[in-house]
């Protein structure tokens, strides 16, 4: 329980850097901290005292001890995809550095237009 | 468990530092000691799929960090001033919906099933009808390409649109610019 | 790059190759799959052009080289999930030449193994078109 705890306190540190912080570098890190934390909570939820991974070795092995896959399924494509839109953003943050020369919100938005 | 604790206490640690360190390189070095110790925890609770693609994504990651950190600026000049005026709505806001996010966590795991047996309603028909239904020995590769197909279909097509994305906004001239170009 | 930096960076992009179409071909039998193995593919990429020489010059050809591949990908695998039309079957049955095949060798699982193939080479050169995207374009100016 202490553990799932953690990952929300990790989740609320991700979202203090997207509202409070002003560089939009460290906005992004605080996105990439808030998927973290997600993608760690699923794999908490799915553990099993005990358990082994879920892969068969041996066709007359018992099975009743694998930890829950469903989960590991679901993140297995959510961390590549986090890379992906982590990417995007840089992009963006990169044509606004280009655009402004800084990368602090408030600046921009006093330049805009 | 106290590996575990250990290796949560050091995320965190981490965490804070990526997002109050001064230098923007070493904010995306801390990004990347959050992202190992989140593999080996995930080695911790028996997932060795997940912990190979978090490593590698997350080297990845700290890679594009760097390449765009290093070409434009390294340094953070935001951090001079204390809290200015226009902070302070989103300070409480974000204050307030911390605390009631808490106390709605804490009665939504009150209701989850115990951290160490969760109950496998569906993974149980996955698990035994795994091998003789499609072949594959690794239940999760079964699941993602056989029984859940569809979510692959859709990450393929998030994954294109974001490789679009990047493409589009990091081109070298629109259409415009090369119209004017060729005129003048 | 300095010269001790090129001599590991020719060794180590072979082996990362090498271990990347392994984790992709076996994702049925061990850990891995085809996003983990298509990733460490692109990082081997991504290593050769970080060592040899400046990565403005590899832009040109290897952008609409790694984009094309990348949709190619992509389309290899909607075609494998259209397979199963031809088989009479369902949408993305799992329907191949050779059915399920013996359990834990390599052939088996049906359609598994060619679908790992097209999502490893569909990761691998989207993940490196998107580094070149970021690092070779020839706009943003240092201060």
């Amino acid at each position: 329980m202490i553990a799932m705890f953690a990952c929300m306190v990790l989740l609320l540190v991700g979202l203090y850097a997207v509202v409070i912080k002003r560089n939009i570098i460290r906005i992004i890190i605080g996105f990439s901290l808030v998927e973290y934390a997600v993608n760690l909570f699923f794999a908490l939820v799915g553990f099993k005292h005990n358990g082994i991974p879920p892969i068969i070795t041996d066709v007359a092995q018992s099975r009743s001890n694998f930890v829950d896959p469903v989960p590991q399924a679901l993140v297995l494509t959510a961390i590549v995809i986090g890379l992906a839109t982590t990417a995007l953003m840089l992009a963006l943050a990169m044509r606004i550095y280009e655009k402004y020369r800084t990368f602090d919100v408030t600046e921009i938005r006093r330049l805009k237009g | 468990m106290i590996e575990l604790y250990v290796l949560l206490a050091a995320m965190l640690a981490a965490a804070v530092a990526a997002i109050e360190i001064k230098d923007l390189l070493a904010a995306a070095v801390a990004l990347g000691i959050v992202g190992f110790s989140i593999s080996i925890m995930f080695i911790l609770l028996q997932a060795p799929d997940l912990a190979i693609v978090q490593i590698v994504v997350e080297t990845l990651t700290v890679v594009f960090f760097a390449a765009v950190i290093l070409r434009t600026t390294n340094s953070d000049t935001t951090l001079a001033g204390g809290l200015k005026r226009e902070l302070v709505l989103p300070a409480v806001i974000y204050v307030t919906f911390g605390i009631v996010f808490l106390i709605l966590m804490g009665r939504v795991m009150a209701e989850l099933p115990r951290f160490g047996s969760p109950t496998m309603l569906v993974a149980r028909e996955y698990i035994a009808l795994g091998l003789e239904r499609t072949g594959a020995a690794n239940v999760v590769a079964a699941i993602i390409l056989d029984f859940r197909g569809y979510d692959t279909l859709g990450e393929g097509t998030v994954l294109f649109t974001a490789v679009v994305g990047v493409l589009t906004i990091m081109r070298r001239a629109g259409r415009k610019e090369r119209n004017r170009e060729a005129r003048s | 790059m300095s010269l001790i930096v090129q001599v590991i960076a020719r060794l180590l992009a072979g082996m990362l190759f090498l271990f990347g179409t392994y984790v992709v071909l076996h994702g049925h039998l061990t850990p891995g799959g085809g996003f983990a193995g298509g990733v460490l593919i692109a990082a081997a990429f991504i290593l050769m052009s970080l060592a040899f020489g400046s990565v403005e010059q590899t832009e040109r050809n290897s952008y609409t080289l790694s984009s094309v591949v990348e949709s190619l990908g992509g389309v290899l695998f909607v075609s494998l999930a259209l397979a199963g039309y031809l088989a009479g079957v369902f949408f993305f049955q799992n329907a191949s030449v050779y059915g399920t095949g013996t359990p834990l060798k390599l052939i088996s699982g049906g359609i598994i193994l060619p679908a790992n193939i097209a999502i490893g080479i569909k990761v691998g050169a989207g993940l490196f078109a998107m580094f070149l995207a970021l690092g070779a374009s020839r706009f943003v100016m240092k201060d």
